[in-house]
Protein backbone atom coordinates (compact mmCIF):
# COMPACT_ATOMS: atom_id res chain seq x y z
CA UNK A 1 0.00 0.00 0.00
CA UNK A 2 1.28 3.18 -1.05
CA UNK A 3 2.25 5.40 2.15
CA UNK A 4 0.07 8.41 1.36
CA UNK A 5 -2.93 5.81 1.21
CA UNK A 6 -2.06 4.37 4.34
CA UNK A 7 -1.91 8.42 5.75
CA UNK A 8 -5.06 8.47 4.63
CA UNK A 9 -7.21 5.85 5.79
CA UNK A 10 -5.82 6.62 9.13
CA UNK A 11 -6.47 9.61 9.12
CA UNK A 12 -10.50 9.15 8.74
CA UNK A 13 -10.47 5.80 10.77
CA UNK A 14 -8.69 7.90 13.53
CA UNK A 15 -10.74 11.01 13.07
CA UNK A 16 -14.54 8.73 12.93
CA UNK A 17 -13.33 6.39 15.95
CA UNK A 18 -10.23 7.46 17.81
CA UNK A 19 -8.31 4.16 16.66
CA UNK A 20 -4.96 4.75 16.08
CA UNK A 21 -3.45 2.98 13.47
CA UNK A 22 0.62 2.63 13.89
CA UNK A 23 2.54 2.01 10.09
CA UNK A 24 3.17 -1.55 11.56
CA UNK A 25 -0.81 -2.18 11.34
CA UNK A 26 -0.90 -1.76 7.53
CA UNK A 27 -1.15 -5.44 6.97
CA UNK A 28 -4.12 -5.66 9.14
CA UNK A 29 -5.61 -1.82 6.94
CA UNK A 30 -5.30 -4.02 4.21
CA UNK A 31 -6.72 -7.60 4.64
CA UNK A 32 -9.60 -5.36 6.75
CA UNK A 33 -10.31 -2.66 3.61
CA UNK A 34 -10.12 -5.55 0.85
CA UNK A 35 -13.52 -6.35 1.35
CA UNK A 36 -14.84 -2.58 1.63
CA UNK A 37 -13.17 -2.00 -1.85
CA UNK A 38 -14.62 -5.23 -3.31
CA UNK A 39 -18.46 -4.19 -1.75
CA UNK A 40 -18.05 -0.91 -3.46
CA UNK A 41 -16.96 -2.62 -6.70
CA UNK A 42 -13.25 -1.59 -6.50
CA UNK A 43 -10.37 -3.57 -7.75
CA UNK A 44 -7.71 -2.17 -4.65
CA UNK A 45 -7.30 -0.15 -2.23
CA UNK A 46 -5.79 2.26 -4.38
CA UNK A 47 -8.78 2.95 -6.11
CA UNK A 48 -10.69 3.25 -2.51
CA UNK A 49 -8.58 6.05 -1.22
CA UNK A 50 -8.61 7.91 -5.01
CA UNK A 51 -12.07 7.95 -4.21
CA UNK A 52 -11.96 8.95 -0.73
CA UNK A 53 -9.53 11.53 -2.04
CA UNK A 54 -12.38 13.33 -4.12
CA UNK A 55 -16.45 13.86 -3.15
CA UNK A 56 -16.65 12.21 0.16
CA UNK A 57 -19.23 9.34 0.22
CA UNK A 58 -20.84 9.05 4.33
CA UNK A 59 -21.62 5.29 3.76
CA UNK A 60 -18.22 4.55 2.22
CA UNK A 61 -16.31 6.42 5.32
CA UNK A 62 -18.38 4.34 7.72
CA UNK A 63 -18.01 0.69 5.67
CA UNK A 64 -14.19 2.07 6.16
CA UNK A 65 -14.17 3.01 9.88
CA UNK A 66 -16.55 -0.16 11.21
CA UNK A 67 -14.26 -2.44 8.90
CA UNK A 68 -11.33 -1.65 10.98
CA UNK A 69 -12.91 -2.03 14.46
CA UNK A 70 -12.28 -5.20 16.69
CA UNK A 71 -15.62 -6.70 17.66
CA UNK A 72 -14.00 -9.06 20.02
CA UNK A 73 -16.20 -9.70 22.85
CA UNK A 74 -17.37 -12.77 25.01
CA UNK A 75 -19.97 -13.19 27.59
CA UNK A 76 -19.00 -12.79 31.31
CA UNK A 77 -15.40 -11.89 29.83
CA UNK A 78 -12.40 -12.05 32.31
CA UNK A 79 -15.47 -13.08 35.12
CA UNK A 80 -14.06 -11.04 37.57
CA UNK A 81 -15.56 -7.50 36.93
CA UNK A 82 -18.89 -9.21 36.97
CA UNK A 83 -17.95 -11.10 40.30
CA UNK A 84 -17.27 -7.10 41.92
CA UNK A 85 -20.70 -6.00 40.20
CA UNK A 86 -22.46 -8.72 41.85
CA UNK A 87 -20.53 -8.78 45.45
CA UNK A 88 -19.33 -4.88 45.91
CA UNK A 89 -21.35 -2.29 43.57
CA UNK A 90 -24.67 -4.33 43.67
CA UNK A 91 -25.20 -3.99 47.19
CA UNK A 92 -23.92 -0.73 47.56
CA UNK A 93 -25.99 0.71 44.85
CA UNK A 94 -29.34 -1.20 45.58
CA UNK A 95 -28.82 0.51 49.49
CA UNK A 96 -27.99 4.15 47.89
CA UNK A 97 -30.72 4.02 45.90
CA UNK A 98 -33.63 2.03 47.82
CA UNK A 99 -35.78 4.86 47.92
CA UNK A 100 -35.48 4.66 44.07
CA UNK A 101 -35.25 1.30 43.34
CA UNK A 102 -34.06 1.99 39.55
CA UNK A 103 -30.49 1.55 38.29
CA UNK A 104 -28.99 2.29 34.74
CA UNK A 105 -26.32 0.44 33.57
CA UNK A 106 -24.18 1.63 30.20
CA UNK A 107 -22.37 -1.32 28.34
CA UNK A 108 -19.94 1.67 26.25
CA UNK A 109 -18.88 0.09 23.15
CA UNK A 110 -21.19 -3.06 23.68
CA UNK A 111 -20.19 -4.71 20.61
CA UNK A 112 -22.80 -7.87 19.78
CA UNK A 113 -24.10 -7.18 23.17
CA UNK A 114 -22.22 -10.10 25.07
CA UNK A 115 -21.52 -7.63 28.16
CA UNK A 116 -24.59 -6.12 28.50
CA UNK A 117 -27.03 -9.66 27.99
CA UNK A 118 -24.12 -10.60 30.71
CA UNK A 119 -25.46 -7.77 33.15
CA UNK A 120 -28.57 -8.72 32.60
CA UNK A 121 -28.47 -12.70 33.37
CA UNK A 122 -26.96 -11.68 36.41
CA UNK A 123 -29.54 -9.60 37.33
CA UNK A 124 -32.31 -11.94 36.63
CA UNK A 125 -29.88 -14.61 38.70
CA UNK A 126 -30.67 -12.33 41.84
CA UNK A 127 -34.38 -13.26 42.02
CA UNK A 128 -36.57 -11.98 44.08
CA UNK A 129 -34.10 -10.18 46.10
CA UNK A 130 -34.37 -7.06 43.16
CA UNK A 131 -38.04 -7.24 43.07
CA UNK A 132 -39.11 -4.39 42.33
CA UNK A 133 -36.48 -2.83 40.95
CA UNK A 134 -35.96 -1.35 37.55
CA UNK A 135 -32.68 -1.98 35.77
CA UNK A 136 -32.07 0.18 32.54
CA UNK A 137 -29.40 -1.05 30.93
CA UNK A 138 -28.23 0.48 28.02
CA UNK A 139 -25.93 -0.80 25.23
CA UNK A 140 -23.70 1.94 22.53
CA UNK A 141 -21.60 0.94 19.87
CA UNK A 142 -20.17 2.80 16.56
CA UNK A 143 -20.90 -0.27 14.51
CA UNK A 144 -24.68 -0.27 13.17
CA UNK A 145 -23.73 -3.77 12.38
CA UNK A 146 -23.10 -4.93 15.77
CA UNK A 147 -25.79 -3.00 17.20
CA UNK A 148 -28.34 -5.03 15.21
CA UNK A 149 -26.47 -8.55 16.25
CA UNK A 150 -26.58 -6.96 20.14
CA UNK A 151 -30.57 -5.91 19.19
CA UNK A 152 -31.02 -9.76 17.89
CA UNK A 153 -29.52 -11.51 21.01
CA UNK A 154 -28.73 -14.47 18.33
CA UNK A 155 -25.25 -15.94 18.71
CA UNK A 156 -23.52 -18.78 17.26
CA UNK A 157 -22.29 -22.15 19.24
CA UNK A 158 -19.05 -20.97 19.67
CA UNK A 159 -20.06 -17.59 21.26
CA UNK A 160 -22.13 -19.03 23.46
CA UNK A 161 -19.19 -21.20 24.66
CA UNK A 162 -17.39 -18.64 25.61
CA UNK A 163 -17.64 -17.49 29.24
CA UNK A 164 -21.32 -18.45 29.32
CA UNK A 165 -21.99 -20.92 31.79
CA UNK A 166 -24.21 -24.00 30.60
CA UNK A 167 -27.14 -23.61 32.89
CA UNK A 168 -27.67 -19.92 32.04
CA UNK A 169 -27.45 -21.32 28.20
CA UNK A 170 -30.72 -23.86 29.30
CA UNK A 171 -32.32 -21.29 31.43
CA UNK A 172 -32.22 -18.02 28.87
CA UNK A 173 -31.55 -19.57 25.38
CA UNK A 174 -33.29 -20.68 22.51
CA UNK A 175 -32.10 -23.32 19.95
CA UNK A 176 -33.04 -21.22 16.53
CA UNK A 177 -31.47 -23.13 13.44
CA UNK A 178 -27.96 -23.20 14.52
CA UNK A 179 -27.63 -20.51 16.92
CA UNK A 180 -29.02 -19.70 20.04
CA UNK A 181 -30.79 -16.94 20.42
CA UNK A 182 -31.49 -15.22 24.16
CA UNK A 183 -35.30 -15.04 25.83
CA UNK A 184 -37.53 -11.81 24.66
CA UNK A 185 -37.71 -11.60 28.60
CA UNK A 186 -33.80 -11.24 28.82
CA UNK A 187 -33.46 -8.93 25.93
CA UNK A 188 -35.96 -7.02 27.15
CA UNK A 189 -33.81 -5.59 30.12
CA UNK A 190 -31.42 -4.16 27.47
CA UNK A 191 -31.90 -1.68 24.79
CA UNK A 192 -29.15 -0.64 21.98
CA UNK A 193 -28.21 2.18 20.09
CA UNK A 194 -25.47 3.17 17.57
CA UNK A 195 -23.42 5.98 19.38
CA UNK A 196 -19.87 6.98 18.95
CA UNK A 197 -17.99 7.66 22.11
CA UNK A 198 -16.18 10.82 20.46
CA UNK A 199 -19.44 12.64 20.57
CA UNK A 200 -21.47 14.48 22.61
CA UNK A 201 -22.33 12.02 25.37
CA UNK A 202 -24.54 14.42 27.23
CA UNK A 203 -27.73 13.00 25.72
CA UNK A 204 -27.49 9.65 26.86
CA UNK A 205 -28.64 10.60 30.93
CA UNK A 206 -27.28 9.29 34.11
CA UNK A 207 -25.97 5.86 34.82
CA UNK A 208 -25.02 4.64 37.64
CA UNK A 209 -22.53 1.77 36.71
CA UNK A 210 -20.33 1.95 33.23
CA UNK A 211 -18.80 -0.73 31.40
CA UNK A 212 -16.70 0.91 29.12
CA UNK A 213 -14.09 -2.25 28.60
CA UNK A 214 -11.64 -3.13 25.57
CA UNK A 215 -11.92 0.33 24.14
CA UNK A 216 -9.79 2.93 25.48
CA UNK A 217 -6.94 0.80 24.92
CA UNK A 218 -7.33 1.54 20.77
CA UNK A 219 -7.38 5.34 21.41
CA UNK A 220 -4.30 7.79 22.08
CA UNK A 221 -4.06 9.81 25.58
CA UNK A 222 -5.53 12.75 24.88
CA UNK A 223 -8.80 10.50 23.44
CA UNK A 224 -9.01 8.79 26.59
CA UNK A 225 -8.78 11.34 28.89
CA UNK A 226 -11.90 13.03 26.70
CA UNK A 227 -13.68 10.18 26.48
CA UNK A 228 -13.08 9.43 30.18
CA UNK A 229 -14.05 12.85 31.57
CA UNK A 230 -17.15 12.84 29.69
CA UNK A 231 -18.04 9.56 30.95
CA UNK A 232 -17.61 11.22 34.51
CA UNK A 233 -20.13 13.57 33.34
CA UNK A 234 -22.81 11.27 33.32
CA UNK A 235 -21.92 9.82 36.38
CA UNK A 236 -22.92 10.53 40.08
CA UNK A 237 -20.80 10.90 42.77
CA UNK A 238 -21.62 7.18 43.88
CA UNK A 239 -20.95 5.89 40.29
CA UNK A 240 -18.46 3.19 39.37
CA UNK A 241 -16.51 2.66 36.10
CA UNK A 242 -15.07 -1.03 35.03
CA UNK A 243 -12.27 -0.56 32.44
CA UNK A 244 -11.15 -3.53 30.40
CA UNK A 245 -8.40 -5.92 31.84
CA UNK A 246 -5.40 -3.71 30.01
CA UNK A 247 -6.68 -0.45 30.72
CA UNK A 248 -6.39 2.57 33.78
CA UNK A 249 -7.14 5.97 34.57
CA UNK A 250 -3.60 6.08 35.86
CA UNK A 251 -1.58 9.00 33.80
CA UNK A 252 -4.71 9.99 32.31
CA UNK A 253 -7.29 11.43 34.40
CA UNK A 254 -8.01 12.59 38.06
CA UNK A 255 -11.98 12.64 37.02
CA UNK A 256 -11.31 8.61 38.35
CA UNK A 257 -9.58 6.31 40.78
CA UNK A 258 -9.06 2.87 41.11
CA UNK A 259 -10.93 1.49 44.17
CA UNK A 260 -8.10 -0.19 46.26
CA UNK A 261 -7.50 -3.67 45.75
CA UNK A 262 -9.74 -4.04 43.40
CA UNK A 263 -8.94 -4.58 39.98
CA UNK A 264 -10.77 -2.99 37.28
CA UNK A 265 -13.07 -0.82 39.30
CA UNK A 266 -13.06 2.61 39.34
CA UNK A 267 -14.67 5.19 41.74
CA UNK A 268 -15.60 9.01 40.93
CA UNK A 269 -12.51 11.02 42.49
CA UNK A 270 -14.61 13.88 43.99
CA UNK A 271 -16.52 13.63 46.23
CA UNK A 272 -14.07 11.22 48.65
CA UNK A 273 -17.41 10.02 50.61
CA UNK A 274 -18.54 8.19 47.85
CA UNK A 275 -15.92 5.55 47.74
CA UNK A 276 -15.81 5.46 51.19
CA UNK A 277 -19.29 3.70 51.01
CA UNK A 278 -18.44 1.20 48.31
CA UNK A 279 -15.30 0.80 50.69
CA UNK A 280 -17.74 -0.03 54.14
CA UNK A 281 -19.36 -2.23 51.80
CA UNK A 282 -16.57 -4.30 50.86
CA UNK A 283 -15.15 -4.87 54.33
CA UNK B 1 -1.46 -31.79 40.10
CA UNK B 2 -5.25 -32.48 39.27
CA UNK B 3 -6.31 -35.47 37.42
CA UNK B 4 -8.75 -35.59 34.00
CA UNK B 5 -9.98 -38.92 32.67
CA UNK B 6 -10.86 -38.47 28.64
CA UNK B 7 -13.32 -40.64 27.32
CA UNK B 8 -14.10 -40.30 23.87
CA UNK B 9 -13.86 -43.21 20.97
CA UNK B 10 -11.84 -40.99 18.89
CA UNK B 11 -8.47 -41.50 19.36
CA UNK B 12 -7.74 -37.83 17.55
CA UNK B 13 -10.29 -36.35 19.55
CA UNK B 14 -8.61 -37.96 22.93
CA UNK B 15 -5.34 -36.51 21.79
CA UNK B 16 -6.77 -33.23 20.96
CA UNK B 17 -7.82 -32.64 24.29
CA UNK B 18 -4.79 -34.60 26.55
CA UNK B 19 -2.59 -31.57 24.74
CA UNK B 20 -4.90 -28.74 25.70
CA UNK B 21 -5.82 -30.22 28.91
CA UNK B 22 -1.74 -30.86 29.74
CA UNK B 23 -0.74 -27.31 29.19
CA UNK B 24 -3.08 -26.52 31.99
CA UNK B 25 -1.61 -28.15 34.32
CA UNK B 26 -4.01 -31.66 34.27
CA UNK B 27 -2.41 -35.36 34.19
CA UNK B 28 -4.51 -37.56 31.85
CA UNK B 29 -5.88 -40.71 31.49
CA UNK B 30 -7.42 -42.20 28.35
CA UNK B 31 -10.56 -43.98 28.13
CA UNK B 32 -12.03 -45.10 25.08
CA UNK B 33 -15.61 -45.82 26.10
CA UNK B 34 -17.86 -45.67 29.14
CA UNK B 35 -17.10 -49.63 30.14
CA UNK B 36 -13.60 -48.56 30.30
CA UNK B 37 -14.44 -45.52 31.89
CA UNK B 38 -16.00 -47.24 34.49
CA UNK B 39 -13.06 -49.83 34.75
CA UNK B 40 -10.64 -46.61 35.66
CA UNK B 41 -13.00 -44.86 38.07
CA UNK B 42 -13.43 -48.26 39.93
CA UNK B 43 -10.01 -47.76 40.52
CA UNK B 44 -8.85 -44.57 41.19
CA UNK B 45 -11.62 -41.60 40.87
CA UNK B 46 -9.89 -38.97 38.51
CA UNK B 47 -10.94 -35.03 39.98
CA UNK B 48 -12.33 -34.15 36.05
CA UNK B 49 -14.00 -36.41 33.29
CA UNK B 50 -14.35 -35.06 29.72
CA UNK B 51 -17.05 -36.88 28.69
CA UNK B 52 -17.92 -37.76 24.77
CA UNK B 53 -21.93 -38.87 24.16
CA UNK B 54 -21.89 -41.52 21.90
CA UNK B 55 -19.36 -44.25 22.11
CA UNK B 56 -19.75 -48.07 21.22
CA UNK B 57 -20.14 -50.70 24.23
CA UNK B 58 -21.03 -48.21 26.96
CA UNK B 59 -22.54 -44.61 26.14
CA UNK B 60 -21.53 -41.73 27.91
CA UNK B 61 -24.86 -40.55 29.58
CA UNK B 62 -25.21 -44.33 30.65
CA UNK B 63 -21.31 -44.37 32.17
CA UNK B 64 -22.75 -40.95 34.04
CA UNK B 65 -25.73 -42.23 35.49
CA UNK B 66 -23.80 -45.59 37.29
CA UNK B 67 -20.50 -42.90 38.04
CA UNK B 68 -22.60 -41.04 39.86
CA UNK B 69 -24.12 -44.27 42.13
CA UNK B 70 -20.55 -45.46 42.69
CA UNK B 71 -18.92 -44.83 45.87
CA UNK B 72 -16.88 -41.61 45.90
CA UNK B 73 -18.82 -40.94 42.20
CA UNK B 74 -20.33 -37.39 43.01
CA UNK B 75 -16.79 -36.21 43.15
CA UNK B 76 -15.53 -36.11 39.68
CA UNK B 77 -16.68 -32.89 37.59
CA UNK B 78 -18.14 -33.99 34.54
CA UNK B 79 -17.80 -32.05 31.63
CA UNK B 80 -19.81 -33.44 28.24
CA UNK B 81 -17.88 -33.10 25.27
CA UNK B 82 -20.37 -33.88 22.45
CA UNK B 83 -21.52 -33.44 19.10
CA UNK B 84 -24.91 -33.68 20.50
CA UNK B 85 -25.63 -30.21 20.70
CA UNK B 86 -29.49 -29.28 20.85
CA UNK B 87 -31.34 -28.35 24.02
CA UNK B 88 -32.96 -32.03 25.15
CA UNK B 89 -29.50 -33.45 25.81
CA UNK B 90 -28.12 -30.39 27.49
CA UNK B 91 -31.25 -31.24 29.75
CA UNK B 92 -30.66 -34.61 29.76
CA UNK B 93 -27.21 -34.69 30.70
CA UNK B 94 -27.46 -31.95 33.51
CA UNK B 95 -30.48 -34.19 35.16
CA UNK B 96 -27.85 -37.03 35.15
CA UNK B 97 -25.28 -35.19 36.92
CA UNK B 98 -23.32 -33.38 34.45
CA UNK B 99 -21.47 -30.13 35.07
CA UNK B 100 -20.44 -28.51 32.63
CA UNK B 101 -21.61 -29.24 28.55
CA UNK B 102 -19.36 -28.68 25.85
CA UNK B 103 -20.81 -28.53 22.08
CA UNK B 104 -17.98 -29.83 19.56
CA UNK B 105 -16.04 -28.42 17.61
CA UNK B 106 -14.28 -27.39 20.64
CA UNK B 107 -10.98 -24.98 21.70
CA UNK B 108 -8.88 -24.69 24.35
CA UNK B 109 -10.42 -21.59 24.91
CA UNK B 110 -13.62 -23.11 25.48
CA UNK B 111 -12.39 -25.94 27.69
CA UNK B 112 -10.26 -23.79 29.62
CA UNK B 113 -13.18 -21.03 30.60
CA UNK B 114 -15.08 -24.29 31.42
CA UNK B 115 -13.30 -25.92 33.43
CA UNK B 116 -12.57 -22.57 35.11
CA UNK B 117 -16.32 -21.83 35.49
CA UNK B 118 -16.95 -26.00 37.35
CA UNK B 119 -13.83 -24.34 39.75
CA UNK B 120 -11.43 -27.20 38.20
CA UNK B 121 -8.28 -24.14 37.60
C1 LIG C 1 -13.19 -5.14 21.58
S1 LIG C 1 -14.86 -4.58 21.55
C2 LIG C 1 -15.24 -4.56 23.26
C3 LIG C 1 -16.59 -5.16 23.56
C4 LIG C 1 -16.94 -5.28 25.05
N1 LIG C 1 -16.93 -4.00 25.73
C5 LIG C 1 -15.98 -6.23 25.73
O1 LIG C 1 -15.14 -5.80 26.53
O2 LIG C 1 -16.03 -7.44 25.47
C6 LIG C 1 -14.63 -2.87 21.12
C7 LIG C 1 -15.89 -2.20 20.52
O3 LIG C 1 -15.70 -0.79 20.54
C8 LIG C 1 -16.38 -0.23 19.44
N2 LIG C 1 -15.86 1.12 19.21
C9 LIG C 1 -14.65 1.46 18.69
N3 LIG C 1 -14.54 2.79 18.62
C10 LIG C 1 -15.68 3.30 19.12
C11 LIG C 1 -16.17 4.63 19.31
N4 LIG C 1 -15.43 5.72 18.97
N5 LIG C 1 -17.40 4.80 19.85
C12 LIG C 1 -18.15 3.73 20.20
N6 LIG C 1 -17.74 2.46 20.03
C13 LIG C 1 -16.52 2.25 19.50
C14 LIG C 1 -16.14 -1.23 18.33
O4 LIG C 1 -17.12 -1.14 17.32
C15 LIG C 1 -16.18 -2.57 19.09
O5 LIG C 1 -17.44 -3.18 18.99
Amino acid sequence: MRVEDFDLFSTLVKQRSGLVLTKDKAYLLESRLMPVARKWQMKGLDELAQAMRGRRDEAMARDITEAMTTNESSFFRDQKPFDLFRQLVLPSLTEARAAKRSLRVWSAACSSGQEAYSLAMLLAEEGPKLAGWKFDIVGTDISAEMVERARAGLYTQFEVQRGLPITLLVKHFKQSGDKWQLSPQLRQMASFREFNLLGDLSGLGQFDVVFCRNVLIYFDQPTKARVLDQIARLMPADGVLFLGGAETVLGITDRFKPMDGQRGLYVINKPASAAAGLKKAAG
Amino acid sequence: MKSCLVVDDSRVVRKVARRILEELQFSCAEAEDGRQAMEYCARTMPDAILLDWNMPVMTGIEFLRRLRKMTGGGEPKVVFCTTENDLAHIQEALSAGANEYIMKPFDSDIIQTKFAQVGLL
